[in-house]
Formats: C-alpha cells, sequence, structure tokens
C-alpha cells in the first residue's frame, strides 16, 4: 500500500502532484541509505571519538578520563612500532603493486594467444579466500619445508626463517600482498584501457609518435582516473590488512609484522580494553581522512576525466 | 503468494514438531575449547560429548573448537560482550584472574553436592583455580613442558641413548655432539628446539624456575622479569642458538615444532606432554621423554586449560555444565583423555584404572608429566594476563632473534607490565 502512495504522484496520471511531494519522495527513496550510513560509519564514528576520552572498567562503568589514553598511546612503544611499520608496509605494497597491475593490464589487453588463460592466472590470487592466501604463503615461507626453502637448498643454501625474522618477515608481507593485489588492480586498468578510443592510438600511430611516447602522453593521462581510484584503494588496504597476520605470524617476532588494525583488533577483543582500541581506531581514522582529503582536495582538480 | 504462504505454514508446523520431539526438560550448553597440539582432538572431544549425551538425554551439547588458547578466550569474551556467552569453556587455566576481573564466571562451590570432588584432583593442578577460598576452575587438558628425545640421533652422536640430559650444561655439551652438518657446512640436524612462538611466556617460566626465580606473586600483581635469574635463564635460552649453535636462531614455532622433531631436525625438543601421543603416533624412530633439564632445580610451570563455568547460564544450565564437567574428568574418562593426547591424566585415580594401567606399562613415557609435578610450580596467572603474556612474548622473541639483549628486552617488559598492573595494587 505504501508503495502505492509512494508511485502514484510521479504517475502521468496526476498532474496536480506538488513539488514538495517530489522532494518527499526524493527522501524516502533516500532514507535506506541515510539510515545504514548514519547506523554503520557516522553514528560509530562519534561514539568512538567519545569512548576515546572514557575508561571502561572491568565491572562495565565508565570513567571520564580526558586525554589519557591519548597520552598512554604516545607512551606506548607497540603503537609507535604499527605505525612505522604500516607506512613501510604501503611504501613497499603500493608503488609496486600498481606498476604491475598496469603492466600486465597492457599486456593482456593485446591480441594474443592463451590471452584468457594469463588474464585468469592473474585474477585468480584475488578470488582466493584471504585465509586460503595466508596458508599457501605460509607454506611458501616455512623453513626448511617450504617452497622458497627447497629453492635454496637446490643451490646449496641452508634454509632461512622468513617469518621468524625481524629483518625479513615485513619483506615477505609485502609480497605476498603484491601477488594478491596487483591482480585485483589489473582488472581496473583492463576496463579503463578497453574504454580508450582506439582513435587516439592511431592518430599518434600516423604522426610516427614511438609506443612509448603514445603511452607517455596519451595513454598513461588517460588512465589518471583509473590510476587516483587504484591508488586510494591501495592506501586504504594497507591499513585494512588484519587477517593475513592472525595466520601468518601474530603481529611477530616482537611486533616487527605488527600493523596497526591487528593492534586495534589484538587490544579490543584480546585483551578486552575498548576504550583504548577506541582511541587507536581515532587514528587510524585521522589517517584515512586525510587520504580521502588530498583525493577530493587537490587530486582531483588535477585530473583530466572524459 | 499461496505458495509462499504454504510453505510458511508448513516450515513453522515442522518447527513445532521438532519443538515437541525434544524432551521436556532438555537443557541447552555451549562449550567453546582450544586446541594447541597435534592430533585428532576435535574428534575425541566430538566423541566424548556424544557419549555424554546418550547418557544424559536431557542435556544437549554444542561443542565449538574456538582455535589456540588465546583465540578461545577471546571468543568466549567477545561472546559474553555480544550478550550471549557459552555456558561453559575450556580455557587456560591461567585466565582465571581475568574472567573473575570482568564477572564472567561462577565459583563451583555452590554448584556441587559434595565437595570432596575438588580433593580428587593433582592440588598442582588446582592451585590455579583456588582462589580467595573458592574453586573457580575444575583441570581438565592439564600438562606439564617435557623434553623429548630422539634415541637414535642419540645413539648415531656416540651418546647414550637411554639417558636424557638431567641439567642445563649436560644439554648444551650433548646438543653439540648432536648437530648435524651437510657437505656444504648447513646444519641438517640441531640438538635442541625451544619453541618461542604462542607460548614463550611458559618455556621462559620452565627456565626461570630452574634458575630458581619465581615469575609472579600469589596475588597476580607482580611479575620478576628483571631479576637476575630470570634474566639469566633468557640469557641461557639465546645462548643455546647464539653462543653455542645448538639450536636454530630467529623465533621457533610452536605449532610446527613437532613436525620438526618428527622430521629428524631436531633430536630434542621441549613441548607439552599433551603433544605426547601425536609424537608417539607420528614417530618413525626411537624416542624417550623427560624431565627438563636442572640448573639450580628441576622444575616446570604446570600449564594448560580447566573447565569454567559462565555466570550469565541459567541455574539448570550451570547444574547440567557441571554434570558434563565431572562426567568428562571422571577417572576412566580422564585415563581415556590422557591415553588419547598425552595431556596428564587430572587426578592419581585416573592412573590406577586398569586401562591406565595397562597403557603406562607398556609405555612409561606417559607418566613422566605426571611425576614431573613434584617440581612443578603454577603457570604464571597474573590479572590482565593477555597483555602480560604478550610483553614477555615479546621480549623474549626479541631476544632470541638478536633484535635486543636478554636483559633490555626483559627490562622494557616489565615497564610495561608494572603500568598495567599498577591498577590492580
Amino acid at each position: 500500500m505504501t508503495d502505492q502512495a509512494v508511485t502514484a504522484p510521479v504517475a502521468p496520471r496526476r498532474p496536480r502532484s506538488h513539488a514538495w511531494w517530489n522532494a518527499v519522495n526524493a527522501w524516502l527513496l533516500l532514507l535506506p541509505a541515510f539510515v545504514l550510513l548514519i547506523a554503520f560509519t557516522h553514528y560509530p564514528i562519534l561514539a568512538t571519538i567519545r569512548h576515546s576520552f572514557f575508561l571502561t572498567r572491568r565491572n562495565g562503568t565508565e570513567v571520564f578520563v580526558g586525554s589519557e589514553s591519548y597520552q598512554s598511546m604516545a607512551a606506548d612503544p607497540i603503537f609507535w612500532k604499527a605505525l612505522v611499520n604500516n607506512f613501510w608496509f604501503a611504501l613497499g605494497t603500493i608503488p609496486t603493486s600498481i606498476t604491475l597491475a598496469l603492466l600486465m593490464a597492457i599486456w593482456v589487453n593485446r591480441n594474443m594467444r592463451g590471452r584468457g588463460f594469463l588474464r585468469l592466472a592473474f585474477f585468480t590470487p584475488t578470488v582466493l579466500p584471504m585465509i586460503a592466501v595466508a596458508n599457501i604463503w605460509l607454506f611458501f615461507y616455512t623453513p626448511d619445508y617450504g617452497l622458497l626453502d627447497q629453492l635454496r637448498g637446490a643451490f646449496g643454501l641452508a634454509g632461512w626463517n622468513w617469518l621468524g625474522d625481524p629483518s625479513t618477515v615485513m619483506g615477505c608481507l609485502i609480497v605476498m600482498v603484491i601477488w594478491k593485489e596487483a591482480g585485483f588492480f589489473m582488472i581496473f586498468y583492463l576496463a579503463a584501457l578497453q574504454q580508450l578510443s582506439p582513435d587516439l592510438e592511431e592518430a599518434a600511430a600516423v604522426e610516427g609518435a614511438s609506443r612509448w611516447y603514445t603511452f607517455r602522453r596519451i595513454t598513461f593521462p588517460l588512465l589518471m582516473p583509473t590510476t587516483l581510484f587504484v591508488a586510494i584503494n591501495a592506501v586504504i588496504n594497507s591499513f585494512k590488512l588484519v587477517d593475513h597476520l592472525v595466520i601468518m605470524t601474530k603481529g611477530g617476532p616482537n611486533n616487527a609484522s605488527t600493523l596497526l588494525l591487528y593492534y586495534i583488533y589484538e587490544v579490543a577483543f584480546t585483551f578486552q580494553d575498548s576504550a583504548y582500541a577506541a582511541t587507536l581506531t581515532v587514528v587510524l581514522l585521522i589517517l584515512l581522512s586525510t587520504v580521502a582529503l588530498i583525493k577530493f582536495g587537490y587530486l582531483d582538480r588535477r585530473i583530466h576525466y572524459q | 503468494m499461496r505458495f509462499f504462504g504454504r510453505t510458511m505454514l508448513a516450515a513453522a508446523a515442522l518447527a513445532a514438531l521438532s519443538l515437541n520431539a525434544r524432551p521436556a526438560a532438555a537443557v541447552d550448553l555451549t562449550m567453546y575449547y582450544p586446541v594447541a597440539v597435534g592430533g585428532p582432538v576435535t574428534k575425541i572431544i566430538d566423541d566424548m560429548v556424544a557419549r555424554f549425551e546418550k547418557e544424559n538425554a536431557d542435556i544437549k551439547v554444542t561443542a565449538v573448537y574456538a582455535g589456540n588458547y588465546t583465540d578461545t578466550m577471546t571468543k568466549a569474551m567477545t561472546a559474553m560482550k555480544g550478550g550471549q556467552p557459552p555456558q561453559l569453556s575450556v580455557l587456560l587455566s591461567t585466565d582465571v584472574f581475568t574472567l573473575m576481573d570482568e564477572n564472567a564466571i561462577v565459583p563451583m562451590d555452590g554448584l556441587v553436592a559434595d565437595k570432596a570432588w575438588f580433593k580428587e584432583f593433582y592440588p598442582a593442578f588446582m592451585a590455579n583455580g583456588q582462589i580467595d577460598g573458592k574453586t573457580w576452575s575444575i583441570p581438565f587438558q592439564r600438562s606439564t613442558i617435557v623434553l623429548y628425545w630422539n634415541k637414535d640421533a642419540f645413539k648415531e652422536a656416540g651418546l647414550d641413548p637411554e639417558k636424557a640430559p638431567a641439567t642445563w650444561d649436560e644439554m648444551v655439551e650433548m646438543g653439540k655432539k648432536l648437530v648435524k652438518k651437510d657437505a656444504s657446512g648447513n646444519t641438517t640436524r640441531w640438538g635442541v628446539e625451544i619453541p618461542t612462538t604462542g607460548y614463550g611466556y611458559w618455556m621462559l617460566q620452565a627456565l626461570a624456575i630452574e634458575n630458581g626465580q619465581k615469575l609472579m606473586n600469589e596475588a597476580g600483581n607482580e611479575v620478576y622479569l628483571t631479576a637476575p635469574k630470570t634474566i639469566g635463564a633468557l640469557d641461557y635460552w639465546t645462548d643455546l642458538s647464539r653462543k653455542h649453535a645448538v639450536m636454530p636462531t630467529g623465533s621457533i614455532d610452536w605449532a610446527t615444532l613437532r613436525t620438526d622433531f618428527l622430521e629428524g631436525k631436531t633430536a630434542m625438543m621441549w613441548h607439552t606432554t599433551g603433544n605426547l601421543t601425536a609424537v608417539k603416533d607420528g614417530a618413525k624412530f626411537n624416542f624417550g621423554v623427560a624431565m627438563l633439564p636442572a640448573k639450580e632445580r628441576r622444575g616446570s610451570p604446570t600449564g594448560g586449560g580447566s573447565f569454567y563455568v559462565f555466570k550469565n547460564a541459567s541455574p539448570e544450565q550451570q547444574k547440567a555444565a557441571v554434570k558434563l564437567i565431572q562426567w568428562m574428568t571422571a577417572p576412566e574418562r580422564a585415563a581415556e583423555w590422557s591415553i588419547k593426547t598425552g595431556y596428564v591424566a587430572v587426578s592419581p585415580a585416573a592412573y590406577k584404572t586398569p586401562t591406565m594401567e595397562a597403557y603406562t606399562k607398556g609405555f612409561p613415557a606417559a607418566t613422566v608429566a605426571r611425576d614431573q609435578l613434584e617440581h612443578a610450580v603454577p603457570e604464571l596467572s597474573v590479572h590482565e594476563n593477555g597483555r602480560i603474556y604478550k610483553f614477555v612474548n615479546d621480549a623474549v622473541q626479541a631476544a632470541v632473534t638478536g633484535t635486543q639483549k636478554p636483559s633490555e628486552a626483559l627490562a622494557a617488559a616489565q615497564q610495561q607490565a608494572d603500568r598495567v598492573l599498577r591498577a590492580y595494587k
């Protein structure tokens, strides 16, 4: 019955429909989205910020402590370790996975034999469940029995404790994430490449432009919106990694592979310290909002959209 | 529309039928349990639970495997905060302070008719759960750390295969003889491995006890990580790899160490007795089980999981939970559980059952962990246990990977622990 009432005014048989009815109609249509947005985004953000100024006692009562949680966060070596790790992790994964994605997309965009197979091969890591990915790579990295060490063994080299050594564990995670993400980003580049008009490339060819010049001055600039989209996703993903850490390293050894979100998970659920977890979450929130601000405030204006 | 209506009707009828099919006074219980050792543990639990249900038709038990000890505790606490806690769970015996602080559990005293039941268990296992004159947990999958050694490797290295190292120095000497290298100088067999991930604090506690140092006080609000003998314990541990080269450098994984031992990659390992049956089933060589070697004294912390009953459960559920616990820990079942896993049977009566007597006669290694109880000390158990464990585990890992000197790593852990424990003094 309600749907009749909602759709009736826009029906052509009722010319007397009022403008305000249209407005109500529009708001009603937006309502579900608003409810979801408020319930799952805005309210949790505000609640988190509020919670970060309180301390939850074990008996459930809340005490206002002001900035005390922020002070103990500033003094928490594991927090700083996680933050620095996250920085290196982002730096290690983002540029490489984007470059690889672009190269792979250009490669499988060509007309050639085995193209479908190649596309499938590049995309497979993305569709695998996270936990399965972690287990596969756990096997690669296992000292002595793992694939890597078996390869090393073939050259007479001793086994290496890849995930158990603070100097290699982060590199191992970075390689795995690049492997997983590049194929995903490739899909966006591939879609973008197929949207490009072949006229431009033909025109460039007529003008005698080299392939590299064509790519640099025509293709790549036209792909910029995609690059931006992919880059934002990559940044967000680099702050989102938890599953793999749970399976592979638990943030160890000695926090060498702890990332911010994993630490938040640990504080919130293993230590049951929701107030401190809220404080850490605010930091994550600020980091991600900054990324969003840079995108909308600066990058969007500098990029040419078709 | 009509079809939909009919389906709904049918579903409702089915639901009503299945409800009616249940015995009138059915009690539903959900139990979380962890697995920290090898072997088909989930199958053993499922089988025991099924038999319990058969004998007690009015009680229905859902046993949920919830990961390792930390994961299980996380799941139980999160479920409780979400308003749907399990009615009983197997959790680390040392989680008792945290569970009490969270107001999550009830003591058993009011739930059993005859308190003589508490006296049936080994006192060393009851010690963790008895606080302020009340009994908060009942031991179930309890353990001590033991030394497993590969007798074939000992023989090959020219050592007496029937004699495990009895002291720290002996373990180093024997370890040196047991290390085997290939033509290009790479080590193919290590002397000994002590796991550093997962339960690093537990292994450090063993070494500290042997060095004559306790790690915590009884009130659970102080830890002694910077005591010279604790530092000495971690020094010895790191020296095994860095100075004596009898143990690999870097961290050694709790979960894969058993495989290392079974594959002959290490001639000795320190591990929970809970792995005994998995080792027995998997070893293609002769092996022995010994008490941990001594420095100033012999020693191991007790370890493993106990049963807890949750506060939110209804009185009927609590009563049913205790019934299940009594059934699971009765001497015959404790013996069966010990034989199938390697965990120490929780009561002396279990060792007097005919099955257990026959088993230990043919396989004396099964009694080592129990005999070690007389040297055992309660496992590290303090307020904010999860946090303190992390600090100690981090320190152990920092030391064995060479990131920090043992004294520095432990000083950092002590400082962080003091900050967290301040609230409980």
